[in-house]
């Protein structure tokens, strides 16, 4: 077993509103000196078996296919350290 | 002339869709987001709404639901097909039309009575209109905001592919002011604005919608 960890950001150039709200209730906090906030997903996934080199290469197709939509979001595929049984 | 309207499990505007079909001369079939068949329809409305509640992206998952195939393969070919706001975003995850729907700019759901000007009519779903009309039509979506790199933008107004744009003020941050687009061939039509709820005097904001309706039904009939 593996645990192979997708994230998912908003690429630079597409507004974030999410990201925004969340910074706007930063000050309301007291927090300050936190320039920006940009919000994306994590997706886990348990992988069954040993984790080869063609099984990474499903993964990176099944985040560009489904986790993440390329025309406004980017992602990286990385493998969890530890978790490997 | 028969049309087609997908239910998705949280679609809301399928049979309001249904009703504008019928409203406008033609014969609504229901379809079924679990079937391949598409029951031998001469068109296709994917509805608004909230499909597998909007999870992972709006349109992410309905774009592989077992019809979504079938609808992809016939507007290969040529079929007629209308996406809806929820169904505009399933268009785009499923790339038939380029560009995608973001959370609106201003964060906060919109719902108005939206002045439009029509674009092109030179697509299957406005040719009863003409070109520059201006129409008012429901809006009505929380992500709603149209984003494409700037090399697609260009290439949609040169090919005379912005469908609709959104008149007054911009509603929910789209770029360009676009509330609707086409494909290359006009034959796919995706739209923010809800033309099945301008459809009846009794009720909104007047008939300006119901064009979308005969403008397929009339396509249809002289092919």
């Amino acid at each position: 077993m593996a645990r192979v960890v997708v994230s998912v950001m908003p690429k630079p150039e597409i507004l974030d509103p999410q990201g925004k709200a969340v910074h706007g209730a930063l000050p309301r906090l007291g927090f300050t000196g936190i320039t920006d906030v940009r919000q994306g997903k994590r997706f886990e996934l348990e992988v069954e078996g040993e984790l080869t080199e063609q099984r990474l290469a499903e993964i990176h197709d099944l985040a560009e296919r489904l986790l993440s939509n390329p025309v406004i979001e980017d992602y990286t595929v990385t493998v969890e350290p530890g978790v490997v049984a | 002339m028969k049309i087609g309207v997908v239910t998705f499990p949280g679609s809301l505007d399928d049979v309001d869709a249904q009703r504008a079909v019928r409203l406008a001369g033609g014969e609504p079939v229901a379809l079924w987001h679990g079937d391949h068949d598409l029951r031998g329809v001469d068109a296709v409305v994917l509805p608004g709404g909230f499909s597998y509640g909007d999870y992972l992206r709006c349109g992410a998952i309905a774009r592989f639901a077992p019809i979504m195939t079938s609808v992809v393969e016939a507007a290969g070919g040529g079929l007629p097909v209308l996406g809806i706001c929820n169904g505009f975003q399933i268009l785009c995850e499923s790339h038939l039309l380029p560009g995608a729907l973001i959370r609106n700019d201003h964060r906060k759901f919109v719902c108005v009575d939206q002045r439009l000007r029509i674009e092109s009519n030179r697509t299957a779903w406005t040719s009863a209109y003409d070109e520059g009309q201006e129409v008012t039509i429901v809006l009505k979506n929380g992500e709603g905001g149209f984003v494409a790199d700037q090399e697609t933008l260009d290439r949609l107004e040169g090919e005379g592919r912005v469908v609709a744009r959104y008149l007054d003020r911009n509603p929910n941050g789209s770029m360009r002011d676009i509330a609707g687009i086409a494909n290359e061939r006009g034959n796919v039509v995706g739209l923010m604005p809800h033309p099945e709820h301008a459809v009846e005097e009794l009720c909104g904001v007047g008939t300006d919608g119901l064009g979308f309706f005969t403008s397929a039904l009339k396509a249809l009939t002289s092919a």
